[in-house]
């Protein structure tokens, strides 16, 4: 494509658009109370630290973001373990439902919540885990393993197989040529579909909001969107809690992008 | 069974445990559970079948009609946008410069933000009194500041701004894909012959961008239907039920008024909805990434 007098533009134009919105939001946080509701509005904040500290010490911040970092974790490390197997298997084998596993898995991940939300709820709730870290992982390894399966089917796919039939001749049993051959070989992808789990999870709204009605075990999406506002919305404190809820996320975007692009575009263009 | 087949069984079988018993046992039980009336306020009424009842009754249930209008405004709006922009950033994204790293990382913080966070940030600038919108539309004139998320019209405008900022770099990056497998050779060839930058769009790049645009635009449509934190959060289905998609009013009536039977249906119909989508998508992408995977 030829670049017109107006490619700079464009340039600039992708970023604001991209950047701006949460940049704002990110300023807001370090204002003073008075800098928040000012008209005209105030870009430069005061770099007051006082909203961090309400939201930590009297909004709970510090609960929410160890909630969110447990269950992420948690779903993240089974999921990923689970969908290996999986994926090994729907790659390895010449099985004749491989084609049907993996349509089913694609089929399900399209379900809107809603359609499975009540009896998933009522399954919880006959094994008391509702409230529980148990309950919420349980849910989401559901909900994470078709991402989790796809992409690692698409990095294991691209894996020589000679290399694995080797150990297996040499006397490895399956078991031991996935663990000590394919596994290592295939750590960029795992590591891959990690990061996509984790954000998925770390990111989770409505099942977080059906099982966790305990203030105490909830994470922080339910917390940023439930944030209690007696008279005046608490604008000060919501965006410095937004702010260290999407720092962790904003990171790993930065540092794995290619990583990210990659494992987004794997089941979609590429095959 | 050979023992091959055996052991891929085992593999696969803890992946098939979860989705069993949190996806695919859910949609049948959502789907008995359509046909009875449980209500969890009344449960001296017990679970009785009820036929059909609960389907006439939504089909004749004004909120619920145009819940579902709602939704599908708000797919047929969204979904077209993000791809339009996805484009627009994808075709910028897909050329060689210094700093494009940067900037594709940059176009992709909109997709990492949880979509709770971004509710809220959009609820904070389309503030009534001291929004950035407000103040871009009026300056210091606070006696004109419009109180969007209160005004029917309005909110669904603002939500659907919402979305789009969060979800077009999604779109932006399957395009992207898209593009980096069109070869260079085609456009050189084309330069060669006199064509000019729009005709080797309009001759090279769409047509053979044609599937990932429907991919993006797919993905947004069964995306978009499922539309629900946002409007938790900047609107909780008002002003007047003019933002109460589809998934919220479900959620409303099933777990805030404790009508299974009649939630279930909703998530029935939802279902449906979104099913024919999913299947036109499996039809037209599903195919090719199956004969890739078969070789």
């Amino acid at each position: 494509m030829r670049r017109g007098v107006l490619w700079p533009l464009w340039l600039v134009l992708i970023g604001g658009f991209s950047l701006v919105p949460f940049l704002w939001f990110v300023l807001t946080s370090w204002k003073s109370a008075a800098q928040v509701t000012a008209i005209p509005p105030e870009i430069v904040p005061d770099f007051h630290w006082g909203f961090y500290l309400s939201a930590l010490r009297d909004h709970g911040l510090l609960k929410y973001i160890r909630n969110s970092a447990i269950v992420a974790s948690l779903t993240t490390l089974i999921s990923i373990a689970i969908g290996a197997f999986a994926a090994y298997a729907l790659t390895r084998f010449q099985l004749p439902w491989t084609r049907t596993y993996l349509m089913l898995l694609l089929a399900v991940s399209m379900f809107p919540q809603i359609a499975i939300a009540g009896p998933v709820w009522r399954i919880l709730s006959a094994l008391g885990w509702l409230n529980t870290y148990q309950g919420i992982v349980a849910a989401y390894i559901a909900l994470s393993l078709p991402l989790a399966v796809w992409i690692l089917a698409t990095f294991f796919k691209e894996l020589p197989y000679e290399v694995e039939e080797a150990a297996l001749i040499d006397g490895c049993t399956r078991v031991q040529a996935l663990w000590k051959v394919v596994l290592p070989l295939a750590a960029p992808g795992l590591f891959t579909a990690s990061i996509l789990v984790f954000i998925h999870v770390w990111n989770e709204f409505f099942f977080a909001l059906l099982i966790l009605t305990n203030p105490a075990l909830q994470t922080l999406p339910v917390g940023i969107a439930l944030f209690p506002g007696e008279y005046t919305m608490p604008w000060g404190e919501i965006a410095a809690a937004s702010t260290i809820a999407t720092l962790p996320l904003i990171l790993l975007t930065l540092i794995f992008q290619r990583r990210i692009v990659r494992g987004l575009s794997a089941g979609a263009i590429k095959g | 069974m050979s023992r091959g087949y055996r052991v891929a069984a085992y593999y696969l079988l803890p992946s098939f445990v979860f989705v069993l018993l949190f996806s695919l046992y859910p949609i049948f039980e959502s789907f008995r559970l359509s046909f009875y009336r449980l209500i969890l306020t009344l449960p001296w009424l017990g679970q009785k079948f009820v036929g059909w009842e609960n389907y006439y009754d939504l089909a004749t249930d004004p909120v619920a009609m145009k819940s579902l209008l709602t939704t599908l405004l708000f797919v047929a709006v969204t979904a077209p946008l993000e791809v339009v922009l996805g484009l627009l950033m994808a075709l910028v994204l897909n050329e060689s410069f210094r700093g494009r790293a940067a900037l594709r990382a940059v176009m992709l913080i909109p997709w990492a933000i949880p979509t709770v966070v971004s509710a809220q940030m959009w609820r904070f600038i389309f503030n009534d009194r001291y929004g950035l919108v407000n103040f871009f539309l009026f300056g210091g004139q606070t006696h004109l500041y419009l109180a969007p998320l209160a005004d029917p019209y309005l909110a669904v405008v603002a939500i659907m701004l919402a979305d789009i900022w969060k979800t077009s770099s999604f779109a932006a990056l399957i395009i992207l894909a898209g593009l980096q497998t069109i070869p260079d050779e085609l456009y050189e060839a084309a330069s060669v012959d006199g064509a000019t930058s729009w005709r080797q769009f309009r001759h090279i790049t769409l047509p053979l961008l044609k599937p990932a645009l429907l991919l993006a635009l797919l993905f947004r449509t069964i995306d978009a239907l499922r539309v629900f934190d946002l409007v938790v959060v900047m609107t909780q289905g008002g002003p007047a039920d003019a933002t109460n998609v589809f998934q919220f009013y479900g959620y409303k009536k099933t777990f805030a008024e404790g009508m299974i039977g009649y939630g279930s249906t909703i998530a029935v119909v939802v279902f449906f909805v979104s099913l024919l989508f999913s299947l036109l998508y499996i039809r037209l992408i599903g195919a090719r990434i199956l004969q890739r995977s078969e070789r």
